[in-house]
């Protein structure tokens, strides 16, 4: 979908920031894929547009940078770290869990990351961008779960505020 | 070399002060109501740049970002009279089991916003921005919060303070690329780009973001900024041993009772930073072995000679070759399978790789492929030299530290500082490890994500 | 590398203990390959910016932790580098090693097999067996990534050869790297593919297989073929190329590296346009009377015609139009035949769509180099990108890289104008108004507008000359508004020109004195009437007629006999019914072609021409360079070259020119004509570069080839900017004088002068345009048409259906949809056009691309007024 015209408008005063519209390029991805769910051909195409460059140009951007869906994740972008701290501490186990139980569910994206920047209480995740400290893999789940349920608010996928 | 001078063993609070004593330091009231801005207005009103640079000279500082670069020394290195020129915040901490510069984004943004305001004034500059890390979505809408606050409030915008200086801070977020904390690929990510290192020179400070002068800084060297000039640059230089003058904010973690970040003077040992500070290790296991900075560097054992490492910049390296880099320390007990850990860190570089060096973009994942069959179960008794020998297409001279490369930036070598130590302190552990192996058989055909 | 401005500071390096001299911050690798030591690479390329990606070039400096890549070290002075130690090459071994353990090493089945560098540099420096026992990274195999090139990209070394080139030389960055690691690959964005008119580059860049030419692919192993240095002809850039064959077929062009032409590059439709040679549509046979016959019979045939005309109605019934396809000397040979036997002046190798001659060969000439340090480069020219692909390179590279303002006085938006820095907004036919307000300013006046003063202030603080690109601003007007700006600019100082006219050796031409008023070497007929007279036996008595003015003599009956070379009016005179009138009325057509076209269908006589490396020479490119073509494969069928036509008619027509070989032309040319006084055979030959004429006036600039011609090219070196003389050796201009093997006067009694353009310009007035009609834009395109695109099959898909450009304020008021087909009409005519809103175009005008088939906008087009305007209905 191109953008909204708030986020139009958001992609707009976000360029405005920049002495050169090119730098725009990722947060402008953020917003399209906040709103569409994931990074569309159709947005780097209309991002290209915005910024005064070639769409071939976007794609080679976005896809160097992991937070960048090029597929449809489901609504849920649930990232388990298994870095040298989460390692040691449980972290595989996490993602080992999360991975069967959410196999089949097209709403959970499960990826393992690199380390979240949260080693002091490791095992971590996020659940779209939102951090989830000190874990067991089902407590994991029961978070996930959570925001299944709209028990908790999940961010956008893209980590932008609701 | 190192003072003999005692450093106490307990946290020196200068740059964690506010976001351990006040709650919700992140709002402006709580922060203001702590003095925030306050060192701000002082500068604004004494309008004495070059005082600034002086005061940031005699504190010794070094940036906190991994290199050490002296801060007032980068400074002076801006090329008189171009303009525009901007102030790049390093926030995008992502070296493997770092964690101090999240703490201060999301906890105390105006330590923040105040100390780039302070930077931007001493190395005259009207536009800053601040890169942080795109996993950091709280941290962002902290930092956010935190310049519109600072906006609303007359300390960051046009004619502050009616100072007749103007500053505009944009907030930038990553999206997921570890070799953006690398400054040239910062640049290059702020421009929009693929955050691939450039070739240097040039130097950022002489043409960086838009090819023009940039300073670059850490998330903690600009917080450290304001607490110098409060302090004053010769005090703040009293604390600290030799050329590490100051504090550090570490972040401790892996098999440690109690992880978390500690701002620690220069000068205690590694004993007493892991045994007194954080109580020495979870269920008081024994130690095997820990990283002293970050993940990039040789380890360090359970040895006297390592446990009573000074916490020094210079006099680690000289004895010892390793360097405390990002600032973070990574502990691990006897259980730890050391091979499973290099392998891991492997797999950390060569996903990370950028792909613009052949001998990265190739070797890490070669490395990382030997490394995986090396601790999961198929290592072969050939390995360990095979590991070695590959190690050298990246940095030559492999167990050198600190190392050598054949790669424009220090990623490529990294986890080879991984198999120089596995190779120093666990030769043994590893051939044992690896005696089952058949050579000549491909073992690991995996499908790599 | 020219002798005069060589620099004066130098450093001493030190390399493998060879002490040399280098200017300072050029880089290493660079330095080391001209003193003839070779450090392995991938990712460095001369014309491009380094990027130190391989890692293959890995050195020793001394004083210098590790191993720096020599293709980003600067040389400073007293560095000491060693290339060749064993740790250097076991740094550069273990490059290798990573470079192949993704590398399928498929080279039995690959096109570079044989001439690849990756291929090479293994067998030179590598390592023998793989210690990698993993799967290698799999893609699928090679994928389209424009209609004429292919990706393999498990063969790719991610150098960034290809990438960059899109991006930093020809400014369509459609490529790029996708993904990161070990996981890059290069790709284009979906449905949006490669289509540079550049893209051949990138084949002939990349070091390994990744990237295939679908027109050579599977064609031909590197060993079987045979290689010569040309020019391309396609448009008058004249880009340095080797040319290859292989069983008497052309199967490929490759760039060579000539700095003062081309740096290397060539453009698409000249890459591939070979194909047109081979084509099955080829006339191979005469014809008389639309039927076969032998050469003596069509010979006789046309003579006959030509006499009769001649003897009936005096030497002007008889007119000529062409002659810019071939060589100098078959445009030497026809302007001696035309005006020296036949006796008419009626001859133009123009076709009303380029510009006043009397403009192009009497105004101060620039160089293409020049265009890298010139105080501004003013554009009043067609589309460059579209017209001379790969001067649009130079002027791009001038303006964005070195700092060149660049001002443009184009009425539509082109391929520049995203590097224009000062747009003067001119309107369709007014560019000569604004050049003079330009002038003005420049010449101290009150500049005009903010626009103008700024271009003024810009061009007043640099040094060097003011480089106007001239050329027909459109096909929809007549070229009064170029040469009225041309006058206004041309009484500068400091200002030269580049005539930005396009068709092939079209330059050339002229200087042979194919145009009315001309004789050979840029005289004037009146200036010249002596001295050739003496040396041809006679000249025509008065001033002939222009392409336009024989087409309307046609129509009107005056004009008896019509001689064609390589000329189609219906396809490129910009006034199509103008055209078909001169045709339908004239009574014999005499057409000198290698294809059928509509012009020539009911020729009398049809005699077949040999094309582009079938036939030896030299050619003049825009900036008057000569350079010497090349013959690579033998003629088809009974083709004949031009110049060898023309002389069996003169000896027919009764005066023999006794002139045997291409070289005696050049030679007889050199000795007669003012222009090339001095340009012999043997020093053409010699020089690197060719000569640029007048002869005299560049002697200085001029580089030897070291030992005479050595036309051999390694072909093995493709993937480098190729040059065929690796041994030059610069030759002082006092040397030259010295060898006196150049002998630079001409044996003439009579004050002989080069004409120059007097800058006299009638008072034009432009008509007012209506407010509902749209003043048109007419352009020519790449992918035109014209035979070379229509008869190379690689090329003909890229044509397309020309589209009317306007406005979106326009597209509304006139209620009309983009995308939709509309009616447009001019006082001449009507054609229904796909219409399209677009950015930049001002409104109240239209941009409309000009097919060189004869249909679209050539039927709006009235040549006899100043401009188009059209207008527009929807057909709903
Ligand atoms: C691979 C790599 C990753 C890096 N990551 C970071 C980082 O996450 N944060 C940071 O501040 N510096 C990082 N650096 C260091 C920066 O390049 C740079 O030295 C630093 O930001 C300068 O700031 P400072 O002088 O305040 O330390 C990294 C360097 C390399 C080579
Ligand atoms: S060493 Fe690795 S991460 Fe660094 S520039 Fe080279 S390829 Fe990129
Ligand atoms: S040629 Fe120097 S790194 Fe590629």
């Amino acid at each position: 979908m191109s953008f909204t015209p708030e986020n139009l408008a958001r992609a707009q005063s976000v360029i405005a920031q920049y002495p050169d519209a090119h730098s725009a390029i990722l947060p402008l991805a953020h917003i399209a894929q906040d709103q569409d769910g994931w990074l569309t051909t159709e947005a780097m195409a209309e991002i290209a547009d915005l910024v005064g460059t070639t769409p071939a140009d976007v794609q080679g951007v976005c896809s160097f940078y992991t937070m960048y869906k090029r597929r449809p994740c489901g609504k849920l972008v649930v990232s388990v770290c298994t870095n040298v701290t989460c390692l040691v501490v449980g972290g595989p186990e996490i993602l080992e869990h999360l991975n069967d139980r959410y196999a089949a569910d097209d709403d959970v994206f499960v990826e393992e990351v690199e380390c979240l920047a949260a080693c002091g209480n490791a095992p971590a995740m996020q659940v779209n961008y939102e951090y989830h400290e000190h874990l067991v893999p089902e407590m994991a789940a029961a978070i996930v779960d959570d925001y299944k349920s709209g028990v908790l608010q999940p961010r956008g996928v893209s980590g932008g505020l609701k | 070399m190192t003072d003999t001078k005692k450093i106490e063993v307990r946290e020196t609070r200068i740059v964690t002060r506010r976001l351990h004593d006040v709650v919700d330091a992140w709002k402006y009231e709580n922060a203001r109501a702590d003095g925030a801005y306050q060192i701000w207005a002082d500068v604004l009103r004494k309008g004495d740049a070059a005082d600034l640079l002086a005061q940031v000279k005699a504190s010794g500082l070094r940036g906190r970002g991994g290199a050490n670069f002296p801060t007032a020394i980068k400074w002076e290195s801006l090329p008189a009279d171009v303009f525009p020129r901007y102030l790049v915040i390093n926030g995008d901490e992502g070296e493997p089991s770092t964690f101090k510069d999240r703490e201060i984004i999301e906890k105390d943004p105006h330590a923040l916003v105040e100390g780039v305001c302070i930077e931007a004034f001493a190395c005259g500059i009207n536009k800053a921005f601040i890169y942080l890390r795109g996993e950091f979505a709280l941290g962002y809408d902290r930092v956010v919060n935190a310049v519109k606050e600072a906006s609303a409030n007359g300390w960051v915008g046009e004619n502050i303070q009616g100072s007749g200086f103007s500053l505009d801070i944009v907030v930038h977020r990553g999206a997921g690329a570890y070799i953006c904390g690398e400054e040239s690929a910062l640049i290059e990510s702020l421009e929009g780009k693929r955050g691939m290192p450039r070739i240097k020179p040039p130097l950022p400070i002489h043409s960086g973001v838009y090819a023009k002068p940039t300073v670059v800084n850490n998330v903690e060297t600009a917080s450290t900024l304001t607490h110098i000039i409060k302090m004053g640059g010769a005090e703040y230089a009293k604390l600290g041993v030799g050329r590490s003058t100051g504090t550090r904010v570490a972040a401790i973690s892996g098999h440690i009772k109690n992880p978390g970040i500690y701002e620690i003077e220069f000068g205690m040992t590694f004993r007493e930073i892991i045994f007194e500070l954080c109580g020495g290790l979870r269920d008081d296991k024994e130690l095997k072995f820990f990283l002293p900075g970050g993940a990039s560097f040789q380890w360090l054992v359970n040895c006297d000679e390592h446990l009573d490492q000074v916490y020094d910049i210079d006099d680690i390296t000289a004895k010892l070759g390793t360097t405390l880099g990002s600032g973070a320390i990574m502990v691990y007990d006897q259980s730890t399978d050391p091979v499973l850990v290099a392998w891991r860190l492997a797999k950390f570089y060569a996903h990370e790789s950028c792909g613009k060096c052949t001998p990265c973009r190739e070797g890490t994942g070669w490395i990382e492929k030997i490394l995986y069959r090396m601790s999961h179960g198929q290592g072969r008794p050939t390995d360990m030299e095979l590991l070695l020998s590959m190690s050298a297409n990246v940095s030559p001279d492999v167990l050198r530290a600190p190392f050598t490369q054949t790669t424009i930036c220090p990623l490529g070598p990294s986890p080879v500082s991984a198999v120089a130590s596995l190779e120093k302190y666990f030769r043994a552990e590893v051939d044992a490890a690896c005696s089952g192996g058949r050579p000549g058989i491909a073992v690991n055909v995996r499908v790599n994500s | 590398m020219t002798a005069v401005n060589e620099a004066k500071t130098t450093v001493t390096v030190t390399i493998d203990g060879k002490s040399i001299e280098a200017r300072p911050g050029e880089l290493l690798i660079k330095v080391a390959q001209d003193n003839g030591i070779y450090i392995p690479r991938f990712c460095w390329h001369e014309r491009m910016k380094p990027v130190g990606m391989c890692r293959m070039c890995l050195v020793e400096v001394d004083g210098i932790r590790g191993f720096p890549p020599a293709c980003t070290m600067p040389v400073s002075e007293a560095m000491v580098c060693h290339t060749d130690t064993d740790s250097v090459k076991a740094a550069q071994d273990g490059v290798l090693e990573l470079l192949l353990i993704n590398h399928p090493l498929d080279c039995p089945v690959c096109d570079r097999g044989g001439e690849c560098p990756l291929q090479d540099t293994t067998l030179a420096f590598g390592p023998v067996e793989s210690r990698f026992v993993e799967e290698k990274r799999h893609f699928e195999k090679p994928i389209a990534i424009s209609d004429l090139v292919l990706l393999d990209r498990e063969r790719c070394i991610q150098c960034a050869r290809c990438t960059r080139f899109a991006d930093e030389i020809a400014g369509d960055p459609l490529i790029s790297f996708v993904d990161r690691g070990d996981h890059t690959q290069v790709l284009n964005f979906p449905d949006d593919p490669f289509s540079s008119y550049f893209s051949g580059n990138v084949v002939q860049i990349c070091p390994v297989g990744a990237l295939t030419a679908k027109p050579y692919r599977f064609k031909a192993r590197p060993w079987d073929l045979a290689t010569v240095e040309t020019s391309c002809t396609t448009c008058a850039v004249h880009c340095r190329g080797a040319v290859q064959s292989s069983s008497n077929q052309i199967v490929r062009l490759l760039g060579v590296d000539s700095e003062p032409v081309n740096q290397g590059w060539l453009c698409d439709k000249g890459r591939f346009g070979y194909e047109h040679v081979h084509s099955a549509a080829r006339v191979l046979t005469p014809r008389v009377g639309g039927r076969e016959a032998s050469w003596p019979q069509a010979l006789d045939a046309a003579v006959a015609e030509l006499k009769s005309a001649k003897n009936l109605h005096g030497g002007g019934a008889i007119a000529m139009i062409g002659g810019a396809s071939g060589t100098n000397e078959s445009a030497y040979a026809w302007a001696r035949l035309t005006k020296g036997v036949i006796g008419t002046d009626n001859v133009d190798a123009q076709l009303g769509d380029g510009i006043a001659a009397e403009v192009v060969l009497g105004s101060d000439r620039a160089q293409i180099s020049d265009l890298d340090n010139a105080a501004a480069i003013v554009l009043c020219a067609g589309d460059l990108k579209e017209e001379l692909p790969v001067l649009f390179l130079r002027v791009k590279r001038a303006a964005l890289e070195l700092g060149v303002p660049l001002v443009d006085l184009s009425a539509a938006p082109h391929g520049l104008s995203k590097y224009v820095t000062h747009a003067l907004g001119a309107a369709p036919g007014e560019q000569g108004l604004v050049a003079e307000q330009l002038a003005s300013a420049i010449g101290g006046a009150t500049p005009a507008n903010e626009t103008i003063a700024a271009a003024t202030r810009s061009i007043g603080s640099r040094e060097g000359n003011i480089v106007v690109i001239l050329g027909r601003t459109s096909l929809a007007e007549r070229d009064d508004t170029v040469v009225s700006a041309a006058a206004a600019l041309g009484a500068l100082p400091r200002v030269r020109f580049l005539s930005a006219l396009r068709r092939s050796n079209v330059h050339g031409a002229l200087e042979a004195g194919l145009a009315p008023g001309f004789l050979p070497g840029r005289v004037s007929l009146d200036s010249g009437r002596v001295h050739f007279t003496s040396n041809w036996g006679s000249v025509p008595a008065e001033r002939g007629l222009g392409t336009e003015g024989i087409l309307r003599a046609c129509a009107e009956g005056k004009i008896h006999v019509l001689v064609l070379v390589g000329a189609d009016p219906l396809a490129d005179f910009p006034d199509r019914s103008l055209a078909k009138q001169a045709l339908d009325t004239v009574g014999v057509v005499i057409a000198i072609d290698a294809f059928e076209t509509p012009s020539n269908r009911r020729a009398k006589v049809f005699m077949p021409c040999t094309l582009w490396a079938e036939q030896g020479g030299t050619v003049t490119n825009l900036e008057g360079r000569v350079q010497r073509v090349s013959r690579k494969v033998s003629a088809s069928g009974l083709a004949l070259d031009d110049w060898r036509i023309a002389s069996e008619l003169a000896q027919r027509m009764g005066s023999d020119f006794d002139l045997e070989t291409v070289d005696e032309i050049t030679e007889e040319f050199s000795r007669v004509a003012p222009a090339w006084a001095g340009a012999s055979t043997a020093t053409i030959r010699n020089a690197r570069d060719g000569v640029v004429l007048p002869f005299a006036d560049h002697l200085g600039e001029v580089v030897f080839r070291r030992g005479g011609s050595s036309l051999d090219i390694e072909y093995s070196l493709s993937w480098e900017p190729i040059r065929a003389d690796g041994d030059d050796v610069a030759v002082e201009a006092s040397d030259v004088d010295e060898t006196a093997e150049i002998d630079r006067t001409i044996a003439t009694e009579d004050a002989l002068t080069l004409f120059v353009w007097d800058r006299v310009v009638a008072p034009r007035s432009i008509p007012q345009r209506d407010a509902y009609a749209l003043r048109v834009n007419v352009g020519r395109k790449l992918y035109d048409g014209g035979r070379i695109v229509a008869e190379s099959p690689s090329l003909v898909g890229l044509k397309k259906a020309p589209t009317m450009l306007v406005s979106s304020a326009d597209a509304a008021r006139l209620g009309v949809l983009s995308g939709e087909s509309v009616k447009a009409t001019s006082s001449r005519g009507s054609i229904t056009v796909e219409l399209k809103a677009a950015r930049g175009i001002a409104p109240g005008t239209a941009s409309l691309g000009f097919s060189a088939d004869g249909t679209g906008a050539s039927e709006l087009i009235d040549a006899s007024v100043s401009v188009t305007d059209i207008r527009v209905e929807t057909l709903r």
